[in-house]
C-alpha cells in the first residue's frame, strides 16, 4: 500500500512559514523589546517625565548625569520622555485600531448579511469614502473641536475602517451560501460547527494580518496630527511631538530628534514587518 | 470608451457633492466662532461681521449661499488675511505645490517601476532583498521624521543643498522636499510592482511568448510590462492623495510657500473659510485625479473598455 | 532520421514538500508526418515532458536525458540557441487559449512579432502574412479580425489564432498540449479536423498531449499511455484500442462511457487514486490499483517489451511476444 503524505492544517503550514521568516521573527523579538521598555523603562530612571534639571538643560546622553537620552531644551530627561511618547504613541495605536476594527466588522458584516440593495449602497458608500482625503478632515476636526484624547481615538480610528468592511463583508457573503447549502442537507446542529471550523479561522487571519498593518498606519497618523501640533495636549506627549520639538533643536541638539525618530521607525519597522510576514505566511501562494 | 468615461464621470458628482457638505457642516457645527480668537469684541461690532458674513442666517440657507458661491468659483474672503480672498491664496499657492507634487510623484513612478521590475527579475536573490529591505524603510520612516534628517545631513553637515526656502522653485530647493515627499510613495510602488510582475511572469501568457522564441527583453518589455502596471496605475489616485496630503507638513519644514502651508496655517489661526476652501479644492482635485486614473487604466487594459 | 527522439526523459521538481518526480525515464520517437498521442491522467507527466523539450519547465524544475531533434541535441542548448528553435522550428500550443494568448495585445502584435522575430521581415509583409495563416484557419473576415483583442474572439477562433500563430513559420514538429481540452465537444471536432489537414499540407509531426482517449482516436497514429511519469504502452492507435494489453489501459478503455451500453449499468472507473509522485512506489506505478496484481509488481518495475511488433508494454504480465 502506498504511504499516505501527512497533510498540514492550515496553522500548521502557517506557522512553518512565519518561523522560516527571519525577518517576520527578528522584528517579532524586537518588538518585543521595545514594548517592555516601554512599559517598564520609566520605572529605571530617577526622573519623572516633566521635571526640570536646572543644571542640565540641552545636554548629550551621558552616563554620569543619569540622563541616558540627554535633555531636551527646557532640561527635562529625554529617556522618560522618549518612553511615555511610546506609551501613548502605542496605546492610540491599539485604541485606534480596536476602533477601526469594530467600525469595520460591524459595517461590513451588516452589509453582508443584510444583502441586496442595502449592501449596495453601504459597499457605494465605502468606495466613496475610499476616494476622500481622509487626513484634511481628520485635521478639521482637531481643529474645530479641540484636542480631546478620546476625539483623537475615534477620529483615527474612523480613518482606516473601510478595507476591514470589504473584507468582512466578503466573507459574510461566503459564509452565508456555505450556511444555507450546509443547512439543506444536515440538521441545525452543524451551522455553529460551521462557523467555528470554517469561517472563524479564515477571518482570524484576515484580521490579524489587518491589525497588524493598521496599528502603524493609525501611530502614523498621530505623530502626524501631533508634529503639526495638533496632536495630545501637554503635559502628554507622543512620539510625533517629541520628533516635532527635537527637529527644532536638530543642529544643537540632535539627540532629541534622533532617539524619538528612532524608536518611532524602528516600531513602524518592526509592525510592518511583522504584518507582512502574517500575510506571506497565510497566503497559499509560493511567494 | 465614451460611456465609460461618462459613466465614471456621474459617479464622481456624488462624491464631490458628500466632500462639500461634509466640510461644511463641520465647520458650522463647530464651537465657537471664527472670531473667538481675538479679544471680545462690543457686541454691535460682532452683530455687523455676523451679517456680513451671513453667521446669522438659518444654517440651510447658508449651506445654499455656500453652494452657489462654490459654483461659481468662489470660495470667499480669508477670516485672517482680510486683505485677501480665499481665491487668491490658493491662487497663489497652488502652483508651488502642484510643481511639488507633481515632481515628486513622477520621481516616484519612475524610481518605484524600475526597482520593482528589477526586484521581480532577481527574485529572492540578495538585489530583491536589498530592494525590498530599503522599500519597507521607505514605509515605515515617517516623511516629517525623514525631512528634517535629510536637511541635518545635506544641508547642515554636508552643505550640498539648502535647508529650506523656495527660491521661485529652482531645482537645489526642490531636491530634499521631493526625496521626502517621493520616497514612501517609491517604496509602496516598488513593493506593488514587483508582487505584480512577479505574478505576470507566472502567467500562461508569458509561456506563450517565451515558447515563440521571443529574446527575453522583448518578453518583458512587451508583454509583462503593460498588464504589470495595472495595478501600479490603480494606486495612483491613493499616491497622489498621499503627496498632498504629505505636502502639508512638507512644506511646512521647508518653508515653502505652497497650499499646504496656507491650508497648516488657517488650521492654527482657526481660519474657517481658508481651511474650507482648501480642503474643498484640494478634495475636488482628487475626485479629478481618480477620473483621470480611471481613464488611464482602460486606456491600458482593453478588457475593460468593453464592458 | 527520426523527426524527434526522446530518451531516459527525468523531470524533477524541487518543493517545499520535497522532490516531486513528475517523468521517470520516458523514451519515445516521432517521425515526420506522423502524429504521436501521449494519453494519461493529470499528474501522468505528459505535459511536463513536452515542456522539457522547449526547455519551458518552472523555475524549479528540471530534467535529465537526452532529446535530439532533427540529429541536433536539445537539452544541452542555451537559451538564446534555443529561442532560435522555439516557434520556429518547432512550436507549441496551449490548453487554454484566452489566458495563454496575450489579453493586451492585438492579435495582429502577437503574430506579426513572430515573424519579425525568426525571417527578419517587415511589418507590413508579417501582417499579410498572418492574414494568410487566418485565413487557413477558416477565421472569417480575417483582414479585419487581426486587429481585435483576443477576448473579443470565441474561444474556438481563439484556439484557431493559437495555432494559426504557431504555424507562421512552418515549424516541423507542433507540439499540441491539451488542445481541445476548454473547448465545447463540436468546436473540439473542428478544431481536431482543422489539425490534421495542416498537418498533411505542412507535412510536419504533431505530438499530441491529451487525456482524452477520444482524440487521440481522431487525430493519432501512433499511442503513448503514461502513468506515474513512465510509459506503460506504446501501439499504432488502431491496434491499441483493438489489443489493450496494460491493465490501465484496458482500465481507461473500459472506463469510456459508450453509447451501446445497456441503461443503468453502472460506470466502470479505475478504483483508488493516482500515485503521490512525491513517493513513488519502488515497484510498478499502477500495482497499487490494479486489479491483476501479482506479488513481483510491488517490488519490480517493468521493463518496456515488444509483445507484437511496434506494440510495446511495460507490465508483468506481458513478456516478449506476448
Amino acid at each position: 500500500m502506498t504511504e499516505e503524505i501527512r497533510g498540514r492544517s492550515l496553522w500548521q503550514d502557517a506557522l512553518a512559514r512565519l518561523k522560516r521568516n527571519r525577518a517576520a521573527v527578528t522584528a517579532l523579538v524586537l518588538l518585543a523589546l521595545i514594548v517592555l521598555l516601554v512599559t517598564a523603562g520609566p520605572w529605571l530612571s530617577p526622573w519623572s517625565l516633566d521635571e526640570i534639571d536646572w543644571d542640565h538643560i540641552s545636554t548629550p546622553p551621558s552616563l554620569e548625569t543619569r540622563h541616558w537620552f540627554g535633555t531636551d531644551s527646557v532640561g527635562r530627561d529625554l529617556f522618560v520622555r522618549t518612553l511615555h511618547g511610546g506609551r501613548m504613541s502605542l496605546m492610540v495605536g491599539l485604541v485606534a485600531t480596536a476602533v477601526s476594527l469594530v467600525i469595520g466588522i460591524a459595517w461590513g458584516a451588516t452589509a453582508g448579511y443584510l444583502g441586496g440593495r442595502v449592501d449596495g449602497f453601504m459597499m457605494r458608500v465605502v468606495d466613496i469614502l475610499y476616494a476622500m482625503p481622509f487626513m484634511f478632515f481628520v485635521i478639521l476636526l482637531m481643529v474645530f473641536f479641540g484636542r480631546d484624547i478620546l476625539l483623537i481615538f475615534v477620529a483615527i480610528g474612523a480613518i482606516n475602517w473601510l478595507d476591514m468592511a470589504r473584507i468582512v463583508r466578503g466573507q459574510t457573503l461566503a459564509l452565508k451560501q456555505r450556511e444555507f447549502v450546509e443547512a439543506a442537507v444536515a440538521c441545525g446542529l452543524t451551522a455553529p460547527r460551521i462557523i467555528a471550523r470554517h469561517i472563524v479561522p479564515n477571518l482570524l487571519g484576515v484580521v490579524a494580518v489587518y491589525v497588524t498593518l493598521t496599528i502603524p498606519q493609525v501611530i502614523l497618523v498621530e505623530s502626524f496630527l501631533s508634529f503639526l501640533g495638533l496632536g495630545v495636549q501637554e503635559p502628554a506627549t507622543s512620539w510625533g511631538a517629541l520628533v516635532n520639538e527635537g527637529a527644532q533643536e536638530m543642529e544643537s541638539a540632535p539627540w532629541s530628534l534622533l532617539f524619538p525618530a528612532g524608536f518611532l521607525a524602528a516600531t513602524l519597522f518592526c509592525f510592518n514587518f511583522i504584518g507582512d510576514g502574517l500575510r506571506d505566511a497565510l497566503d497559499p501562494r509560493d511567494r | 470608451m465614451l460611456r465609460y468615461s461618462l459613466k465614471r464621470l456621474l459617479g464622481a458628482i456624488p462624491t464631490l457633492l458628500i466632500l462639500l457638505t461634509l466640510a461644511f457642516f463641520m465647520m458650522r457645527l463647530a464651537p465657537g466662532g471664527p472670531f473667538d480668537s481675538e479679544k471680545s469684541l462690543p457686541p454691535e461690532i460682532q452683530a455687523n461681521l455676523d451679517r456680513k458674513y451671513h453667521l446669522d442666517e438659518p444654517l440651510l440657507q447658508q449651506y445654499g449661499r455656500y453652494l452657489w458661491d462654490l459654483l461659481h468659483g468662489d470660495f470667499g474672503p480669508s477670516f485672517q488675511y482680510r486683505d485677501y480672498t480665499v481665491n487668491e491664496l490658493i491662487a497663489s499657492g497652488f502652483p508651488v505645490s502642484l510643481r511639488l507634487g507633481l515632481a515628486s510623484i513622477a520621481i516616484a513612478l519612475v524610481v518605484g517601476v524600475a526597482l520593482g521590475t528589477l526586484a521581480a527579475l532577481r527574485q529572492n536573490r540578495p538585489a530583491d532583498h536589498g530592494i525590498m529591505t530599503l522599500a519597507m524603510t521607505g514605509i515605515s520612516i515617517p516623511n516629517f521624521v525623514l525631512a528634517p534628517l535629510l536637511i541635518l545631513l545635506f544641508a547642515v553637515h554636508l552643505g550640498w543643498l539648502p535647508a529650506g526656502g523656495w527660491n521661485g522653485g529652482q531645482w537645489r530647493n526642490l531636491v530634499l522636499p521631493v526625496i521626502a515627499l517621493a520616497l514612501p510613495q517609491v517604496a509602496y510602488i516598488a513593493r506593488l510592482m514587483r508582487g505584480s510582475m512577479i505574478e505576470v511572469l507566472r502567467g500562461n501568457a508569458i509561456r506563450t511568448a517565451r515558447a515563440k522564441g521571443l529574446p527575453e527583453r522583448t518578453v518583458i518589455l512587451r508583454h509583462a510590462l503593460k498588464p504589470a502596471l495595472l495595478p501600479v496605475v490603480s494606486f495612483l489616485g491613493p499616491a497622489t492623495a498621499a503627496v498632498i496630503t504629505g505636502s502639508v507638513v512638507i512644506e511646512q519644514i521647508f518653508g515653502i510657500p505652497g497650499l499646504g502651508r496656507h491650508f497648516v496655517q488657517g488650521a492654527l489661526n482657526r481660519d474657517y473659510t481658508l481651511v474650507m476652501g482648501v480642503v474643498v479644492f484640494y478634495g475636488a482635485l482628487i475626485v479629478l485625479l481618480n477620473f483621470v486614473v480611471d481613464l488611464l487604466y482602460a486606456a491600458l487594459d482593453p478588457r475593460v473598455r468593453y464592458r | 532520421m527520426a523527426l524527434l527522439e526522446v530518451k531516459d526523459l527525468h523531470v524533477r521538481f524541487r518543493t517545499n514538500d520535497g522532490e516531486v518526480r513528475a517523468v521517470n525515464g520516458l523514451s519515445f520517437s516521432l517521425e515526420k508526418g506522423e502524429t504521436l498521442g501521449l494519453v494519461g491522467e493529470s499528474g501522468s507527466g505528459k505535459s511536463q515532458a513536452v515542456l522539457s523539450i522547449l526547455q519551458l519547465l518552472a523555475d524549479n524544475g528540471s530534467f535529465q536525458g537526452s532529446i535530439r531533434f532533427q540529429g541536433r541535441e536539445l537539452s544541452t542548448l542555451d537559451r538564446k540557441a534555443m529561442n532560435r528553435i522555439r516557434g520556429n522550428r518547432i512550436a507549441m500550443i496551449f490548453q487554454d487559449p484566452m489566458t495563454a494568448l496575450n489579453g493586451h495585445l492585438t492579435v495582429e502584435r502577437q503574430m506579426t512579432e513572430v515573424l519579425e522575430h525568426h525571417e527578419g521581415v517587415k511589418r507590413r509583409e508579417a501582417r499579410r502574412r498572418a492574414i494568410e495563416m487566418l485565413e487557413a484557419v477558416q477565421i472569417p473576415d480575417a483582414h479585419k479580425r487581426i486587429r481585435r483583442y483576443p477576448h473579443e474572439f470565441s474561444g474556438g477562433m481563439r484556439q484557431r489564432v493559437m495555432i494559426a500563430m504557431a504555424l507562421l513559420c512552418r515549424p516541423d514538429l507542433l507540439i499540441a498540449d491539451e488542445p481541445t481540452t476548454a473547448l465545447d465537444v463540436t468546436v473540439q471536432a473542428q478544431i481536431l479536423r482543422l489539425l490534421r489537414d495542416l498537418q498533411q499540407e505542412f507535412h510536419m509531426g504533431i505530438l499530441l498531449i491529451t487525456h482524452d482517449l477520444g482524440v487521440v482516436a481522431s487525430l493519432g497514429d501512433r499511442v503513448l499511455v503514461m502513468y506515474g511519469g513512465r510509459t506503460c504502452e506504446e501501439a499504432a492507435v488502431d491496434e491499441l484500442f483493438r489489443h489493450p494489453r496494460h491493465p490501465y489501459t484496458r482500465g481507461l478503455l473500459g472506463s469510456v462511457p459508450r453509447l451501446d451500453t445497456p441503461a443503468g449499468e453502472r460506470l466502470r472507473a479505475i478504483p483508488g487514486n493516482p500515485p503521490s509522485l512525491l513517493a513513488l512506489p519502488p515497484g510498478c506505478a499502477f500495482a497499487p490499483r490494479c486489479g491483476e496484481r501479482m506479488a513481483q509488481c510491488n517490488e519490480v518495475q517493468p521493463a518496456m517489451r515488444e509483445a507484437a511488433p511496434g506494440h510495446g508494454v511495460a507490465c508483468h504480465l506481458h513478456g516478449d511476444g506476448e
